[in-house]
């Protein structure tokens, strides 16, 4: 039975996350993301892969969105609304509701910046959410009669969530992207023993093992708190979800410890209804959060304030999150202008930097920059970077595997060398195949079903409490026959299928002869084989019975002489197709002879 | 459809109500018939239907039976369990006979044979599970007698084939709890039993059912908890077990794993898929590193918690945990902490992190990378970065553990513990900082790292900054940047903390006399001298000041140089602290400097053997001169009192025995006065004036005994025994006093008798300590013990009066070690002006802040008391959790008392104090008494003391001044 993994977009690549998954004749989708790095036809995933012809609903079974990232969820109006999709599109609660908040975000800025067109509307985003049904953490979820999806939380943002798809007795893990070390607001990632077919991976960083995170975490404290200390403003340019929030958490929890009073201010719009989901959906961040907001909310921030343009110019210390994270426009980019002439002032970039945005720029180290109008800026204020990452690296994805156990794990959403190291290690530690296919590429992977059959209970005990009990590890030896019949298979006692086919039953029997070289007399002979057989089979009943013959179990041996040869005897061993085994034991036992000993 | 549904709802109605009328009427019979196990025969023949008789057993099973009746109770119960068809009531049945044979007293041999003879014909999977628990209480009962053993295991050895997993639990637990672990002893035949306990366990490691391999382990861990030696031969089982499906399996496993790995550290094993062999020790380490990144959070805590006994596992393996083997794009890279080391070693300061400052530096070979089969690498990395609390402090605790056994380890996972220090939650904090103190002996802060630390001086909790004080007392700075670091951090911490003055001087005081020669180049600038020019004088009132000079004095101790350093004005200050903060400021040895000598001069550093003798001397004295005269008697006793509470003041590790024994020879002073009073030598009855002191000397004295039998940490039995004669004695006198000023007898039969009850426990308690009174009240009482018995009431007081007199004074024995209970009310302060306002009615809560030293178990016996300006007084438990233990001996409790009061005209002061409260029961005298009379009744034990509880106030009371408003309408 095969299984394809089918990786649209994404595979070998980061961004426009797409996988296509075909699991025992039912069709997932796994994610619709876009690529941020192109603004033309290349940024969505060419679903014209899944089917040249027909409707996608009649070829797609559902859709799984992992969570909120526009690489995962970018596509999906244009997917739903302007291709064409109507069937489920699931998700988990949390990500059904900041998704809509930054599709919207992504097609202001597309459309009313740069002013393209053909691109999916405000209403495309409503009805498109409209399809989405929300999933709760470890619910499973019946999409038809044969295809069920499952939940695990998965750190990395709110609401990630690592999906199990099972049909029958197939299985797939996608992960979507997935942390494996817990930050300051979300838990780890986590999953059962489920045993998958096949675990789909996220590989960002399959060849990196990071150091603890608490370093990063002192460092970046310890320098925001100089700062503030001599009086310098610290700017953090942030994307508005995800990470903000954590560093966001990471600040206010120190200013709470050390009593600190310098304002922390933070960019409105969008954040401000994030932050709102974020107090919603408590349950879904991790332990101390989770415990301590009977209290308080940690998410009510008692020292983060709103931010208001004039603020920049206020006198004294502060800490400002400011949008966007690359510092390439809007308010980070003001607040940067203004502060960037101060030695005592600082920026901080919690990510990574696109090359050709000021961001990337300082950090390389540029100090003169040339802004538009063809003004110089000359940069004095400190530039520090700090990486917060929340994807698993090479250690943590080796961790889930560990944890989950599949029979075959694919890579996808990473670069392609990096992946070849992983997919190596993999193989050698864990000895699973291990598959990395590129854009567009098919990979199908064998499977061993096991088929469930029916068996009697009656049948099932008889059976049972025959031998040694029964071991989960071993295989047990059954007697039955099988009716395959309507699609269904039924294992049922040879009664029952005579009864059944209304046949009548034949009994089969073997015999045997074998010559044994003994001149005494028959009865003698007899009881010789019987002490004989006595002797060596001891679990066994050995009976001698009256008209001459004996009995092991229901195997019946008679000894006649030999019309010939009156010191050869001749045995007659008989026994039943059950017996077999015995029967060819017995047989091969006297034809040894007998010992010379009992004579 | 709706009348279809009211139909239901009708039906379903009728049928509640027939139920309570059955249970009404299975009530009243019970009520009728009070239950024995006559009434249960009763009952259960009369129970017709099988919830009948489960509610009889139920309500049987909720009183108690007598030892007697037992046996006859589980006959009926046996006979009625082989009719009854029903499992239900049969499993009530078995389970009431495991009950039964609990109950204290009653041994179940009898029943031993019954019991095991009904599992014959059981087919009830439940209630087969429920009798082998039932032999499981009997088994438990009857440990001596190995024979009834035996056949126990035999039996559950039989049904270990059962189909059902709760039969094979119990089985299993009945093997543990019960098969045979004496091997040495016992002959060829036990021991092959015992291997094969062992085995029979072990082979159900491999059972389908999950909760049938937990029980199997369990057993084994139970055996080898009972003393049997398991086998070497296990552990490869127990290390498959490692990577079973269910968490508890697990859990177990890795148990019995760092069991196996105590017991055969040594040995060696072979490593899978490679030739080589390690210790046994390492690779149980290596697997339980690994399950600290199992999936379940229970399994990590286990793992955590195991890790830090296992002392014995070789460095390098130990270090590997603290190595994650960074790397990125498949370059190796430096951790962070390594970076730190570099930049400090290269003798630069800390600079700003460029982008790529972290760039990976060499190739690494693909093949070498281990990612997860490594075992123990990075172990605590992963556990110290865990997404649970739990595991995160159970890791803290196992580092701390195993950097006390290993001071390289110590060194190595310093960097580590140090990033704890800003853990997100306090507790782990706290944790993390008491281990890094547990374990200061051993390593020197490098200067990035102290930087790290001292930035957690600011943290807005009160613990957190002692606990790190109390850290820096003992760390090992490595160079005097360092301590001006430190110092300055600390400052920093005073001006934002000023509560904290106290434990910041004596976090100086000991880093000034940890590093004096670290000291020595920083006082210049510290004391801002300057060689040519007259600094202006510091203001000496300045807790920054004091804290700068707490460190210099403290330093200049073992580094006679330093005085040289100072200025005029410093030396002036330093007589002054001498004085003033003796217990922060050492004595120093002032090149010709008359100025300094102060009271206790310098000189004397060697204290103890004098002033000890001292404090023998005049106690020789004491006891020695029994014959002088009363008035001379009074005038040493006297002299004596005021020279050893002086010296107690003076010496504060004899402060204890001091105060003690001054208080006992007060109390002897009190009682040779109130036996001069002229009223003994007048006619009864007296005025009432003239009594007044005796009695009131009597009632002081009691007051003392208590002090001294509860105040006191470190009182011996010696002691106990002579303060309740004293204190017998106090109440002889108050007998005396009251027989001499009331009139008529019959008050004095009730007091008289109560007297001799006491005499007589008093017999009772201390009978060993008797030989030793030769001469004393209670030997001369007991003397007479049978004349008092027999006489008036009025003769009794006479014969007490004399022998009162005529008794020698006892010598009291000095205990060792003898701590005074002291307790000081650090907040509130009492110096505010400023009332506590508060709407009358409603609540205010007033912050408490109070340091105990040698209060044992304060928990219980420390109380808080507020009295308010009309005499009503509160006395306030605090709950257990206020009080911390900082360190040995002393405590802290920070706690909020809650104040109401109706509405006041002005704002008036209330005073708050700290009682201890004693109750004589907890004595240990008493306790002597319950154990030795544990088998007569109690009640027939007159106990005059029983119950006294009181309270003494111990520490000085401080004035709040409050104002309730009336409440506005």
């Amino acid at each position: 039975r095969p299984f394809l993994g089918f990786a649209a977009g994404a595979g070998q690549d980061v961004g426009r996350s797409c996988v296509l998954v075909s699991i025992a004749g039912k069709n997932v989708m796994l994610d619709c993301g876009m690529h941020m790095g192109y603004n033309d036809d290349r940024r969505f995933p060419d679903f014209s892969y899944i089917t040249q012809n027909g409707r996608l609903t009649d070829f797609l079974d559902c859709v799984i969105i992992s969570h909120f990232h526009l690489d995962h969820c970018g596509a999906l109006p244009y997917f739903s609304e302007m291709v064409g999709y109507d069937g489920p599109i699931y998700m988990t609660h949390p990500t059904k509701a900041i998704c809509p908040i930054l599709l919207e975000d992504y097609r202001k800025i597309t459309v009313d910046k740069k002013g393209e067109t053909n691109f999916f509307t405000s209403q495309m985003i409503k009805d498109c959410m409209k399809k989405v049904v929300a999933v709760h953490l470890h619910q499973t979820v019946q999409v038809d009669e044969e295809l069920e999806i499952k939940a695990y939380y998965a750190g990395h943002v709110l609401g990630a969530a690592m999906f199990q798809i099972k049909v029958g007795c197939e299985s797939v893990v996608y992960t979507g992207d997935y942390n494996m070390t817990p930050d300051r607001h979300l838990g780890a990632a986590w999953i059962d023993k489920c045993r998958p077919d096949l675990l789909i991976s996220e590989s960002t960083y399959a060849t990196t093992i990071r150091d603890s995170k608490r370093c990063r975490e002192r460092d970046f404290l310890k320098k925001v708190h100089e700062t503030v200390e001599r009086g310098g403003k610290v700017l953090i340019p942030v994307f508005a979800l995800g990470r903000a929030q954590e560093l966001c958490i990471l600040l206010e929890t120190f200013w709470e410890r050390m009593n600190l009073k310098a304002p922390i201010y933070f960019s409105t719009g969008l954040t401000e209804k994030a932050n709102h989901y974020y107090k919603l959906f408590i349950t879904w961040t991790n332990q101390k959060i989770r415990k301590t907001f009977v209290q308080r909310n940690m998410f009510e921030f008692k020292h983060i304030k709103a931010f208001d343009r004039a603020f920049a110019d206020n006198p004294g210390p502060m800490v400002v999150f400011a949008t966007p994270g690359m510092l390439h426009a809007g308010q980070s980019l003001q607040i940067f202008r203004k502060w960037a002439g101060n030695e005592k002032n600082m920026v901080i970039m919690p990510g990574y930097c696109v090359q050709g945005t000021v961001g990337h720029k300082i950090l390389s180290g540029q100090r003169k920059l040339e802004m538009e109008g063809r003004q110089i800026l000359e940069v004095k204020m400190q530039v520090e970077y700090m990486s917060f990452s929340a994807h698993a690296d090479a250690k943590g994805i080796m961790q889930l595997i560990r944890q989950a156990e599949p029979r075959n794990v694919l890579l996808v959403h990473g670069e392609a060398k990096k992946m070849e190291f992983l997919k190596q290690k993999i193989e050698q530690e864990f000895h699973v195949n291990c598959y990395m296919p590129a854009n567009g590429e098919t990979t199908t992977i064998f499977t061993n079903p096991s088929i469930p059959v029916d068996i009697s209970l009656g049948l099932l005990k008889r059976e049972t409490a025959i031998g040694p009990l029964p071991d989960a590890k071993k295989p047990k030896l059954m007697h039955g026959t099988l009716i395959m019949k309507d699609n269904s298979f039924r294992l049922v006692s040879p009664e029952q299928a005579l009864k059944e086919l209304g046949l009548a039953e034949h009994q089969l029997r073997f015999t045997c002869r074998v010559h044994i070289q003994d001149p005494r007399k028959e009865h003698e002979t007899v009881l010789r084989v019987y002490n004989h057989l006595k002797g060596v089979l001891k679990d066994y009943s050995v009976q001698h019975l009256p008209d001459g013959s004996i009995t092991v179990e229901s195997i019946l041996i008679q000894a006649t002489a030999h019309s010939e040869d009156q010191g050869t005897k001749v045995l007659l061993v008989s026994w039943t197709y059950q017996d077999e085994e015995l029967g060819s034991y017995l047989t091969s036992l006297l034809k040894k002879g007998l010992p010379q000993s009992t004579s | 459809m709706a009348a279809h549904l009211k139909k239901r709802v009708y039906e379903e109605f009728t049928k509640v109500v027939q139920q309570q009328h059955e249970d009404l009427s299975a009530k009243k019979l019970r009520l009728t018939k009070p239950s024995k196990s006559a009434a249960l025969h009763v009952d259960l023949c009369k129970a017709t239907s099988p919830a009948d008789a489960l509610q009889y057993l139920l309500q049987f099973a909720r009183k108690p039976v007598e030892v007697e009746s037992v046996e006859g109770v589980v006959r009926i119960l046996l006979e009625h369990y082989y009719k009854e068809n029903d499992a239900s009531v049969r499993l009530k049945i078995a389970s009431l006979l495991g009950l039964l044979s609990k109950t204290a007293g009653f041994s179940p041999d009898c029943i031993v044979d019954d019991a095991i003879n009904t599992l014959q014909n059981e087919k009830s999977h439940q209630v087969l599970a429920q009798l082998l628990d039932t032999l499981l209480v009997i088994g438990t009962k009857l440990t001596e007698n190995p024979s009834v053993r035996m056949r126990l295991v035999e039996v559950a050895c039989k049904h270990l084939t059962d189909s059902s997993h709760g039969v094979r639990n119990k089985c299993l637990q009945l093997i543990g709890c019960l098969g045979p672990v004496e091997k040495g002893v016992a002959k060829d035949a036990e021991s092959q039993a015992a291997k094969d306990v062992q085995k029979i366990i072990g082979d159900h490691f491999n059972d389908q059912d999950p909760r049938v391999r937990t029980a199997a382990i369990k057993a084994m861990l139970q055996l080898h908890e009972r003393g049997l030696k398991l086998q070497q031969a296990i552990y490869g089982q127990a290390c498959k077990l490692l990577a079973d499906d269910y968490e508890q399996v697990r859990s177990a496993a890795v148990q019995l794993i760092w069991v196996l790995s105590q017991l055969y550290p040594e040995s060696i094993v072979p490593i899978p898929s490679s030739n080589e062999e390690i210790r046994l020790v390492d690779d149980a380490f290596g697997k339980i590193c690994h399950m600290v990144s199992d999936g379940s959070w229970v399994v990590r805590v286990q793992a955590a918690k195991l890790l830090g006994s296992m002392q014995q596992v070789s460095s390098h393996f130990l270090e590997q945990t603290l190595d994650k083997k960074l790397m990125s794009d498949l370059r190796r890279k430096r951790t962070a902490h390594e970076r730190a080391k570099e930049l400090y070693s290269s003798g630069e300061f800390s600079s700003g992190r460029k982008w790529g400052d972290d760039a990976p530096k060499e190739e690494i070979d693909t093949g070498a990378v281990n990612l997860i089969e490594s075992g123990a690498c990075g172990a605590f990395v992963h556990g110290l970065e865990d997404e649970m609390y739990e595991v995160r402090i159970a890791a803290v605790e196992a580092l701390c553990m195993l950097a006390q056994s290993s001071p390289s380890f110590a060194e190595k996972c310093l960097d580590f513990l140090v990033d704890m220090f800003n853990d997100e939650i306090e507790e782990v904090r706290l944790q993390s900082i008491h281990t890094m103190r547990k374990i200061s002996n051993n390593i020197t802060l490098r200067e990035d790292q102290l930087d790290t630390v001292l930035a957690v001086l600011e943290d807005s909790s009160r613990d957190i900054r002692e606990a790190l004080h109390e850290l820096l007392c003992c760390t090992n700075v490595s160079t005097k940047e360092g301590i001006h670091l430190a110092l300055v951090e600390l400052l920093k911490n005073l001006t934002k903390y000023p509560t904290d003055r106290e434990s910041i001087w004596k976090c100086l005081k000991f880093l000034g006399s940890r590093h004096p020669t670290l000291v020595l180049p920083l006082v210049p600038e510290l004391l801002s001298t300057h060689p040519f020019f007259d600094t202006p004088e510091p203001d000496m009132d300045d807790p920054a000041y004091i804290a700068v000079l707490v460190l210099i004095f403290n330093a200049a101790k073992s580094c006679p140089t330093m005085p040289a350093l100072f200025s005029d004005h410093t030396f002036r200050h330093y007589a002054y602290l001498r004085d003033s903060l003796s217990h922060l400021v050492p004595p120093l040895r002032l090149p010709g400097r008359k100025l300094v000598s102060s009271p206790t001069s310098p000189s004397i550093t060697p204290h103890e053997d004098p002033s000890q003798l001292f404090l023998h001397q005049s106690l020789e004295r004491v006891y020695n001169l029994q014959h002088l005269d009363p008035q001379g008697i009074q005038e040493l006793l006297e002299f004596t009192i005021r020279d050893l509470q002086r010296l107690g003041e003076l010496q504060s590790e004899l402060a204890g025995v001091a105060d003690f024994t001054a208080t006992y020879l007060q109390c002897q002073l009190l009682l040779i006065k109130a036996l001069q009073e002229k009223l003994w030598n007048v006619a009864a009855p007296l005025y009432l004036k003239q009594n007044a002191l005796a009695s009131a000397a009597a009632k002081q004295i009691l007051e003392e005994t208590y002090k001294m039998e509860f105040m006191y940490s470190g009182v011996e039995s010696k002691q106990v025994v002579i303060i309740h004669h004293m204190r017998l004695q106090a109440k002889a006198l108050q007998l005396i006093v009251t027989a001499r000023t009331t009139r008529g007898v019959e008050p004095l039969f009730g007091m008289c008798e109560k007297f001799l009850q006491e005499v007589d426990s008093f017999q009772r308690c201390f009978i060993s300590e008797l030989p030793q009174m030769q001469g004393s009240f209670v030997d001369k009482l007991l003397d007479l013990m049978p004349r008092l018995v027999s006489s008036k009431p009025t003769e009794v007081v006479k014969i007490l009066q004399t022998t009162l007199r005529q008794s020698t004074f006892l010598h009291l024995p000095l205990p060792e070690q003898l701590h005074r209970a002291t307790a000081n009310i650090i907040e509130p302060t009492g110096e505010s002006d400023n009332p506590l306002r508060f709407t009358s009615g409603l609540v205010v809560a007033l912050d408490v802040d109070a340091t105990l030293e040698h209060v044992q178990d304060p928990q219980g016996t420390v109380k808080v008391q507020v009295l308010y300006p009309d005499g009503q007084a509160q006395l306030i438990h605090p709950k257990p959790a206020d009080f911390r233990n900082p360190g040995p001996g002393r405590h802290r409790l920070i706690t909020q008392v809650y104040l109401s009061h109706t509405a006041w005209t002005e704002p008036c002061q209330i005073e708050v104090r700290l009682l201890l409260a004693y109750n004589s029961n907890r004595s240990k005298a008493a306790a002597k008494i319950a154990k030795s009379t544990w088998n007569e009744s109690l009640e027939a034990l007159p106990q005059p003391e029983n119950g006294i509880e009181g309270t003494i106030p111990f520490s000085k009371a401080v004035k709040v001044y409050i104002m309730p408003k009336p409440a506005r309408r």
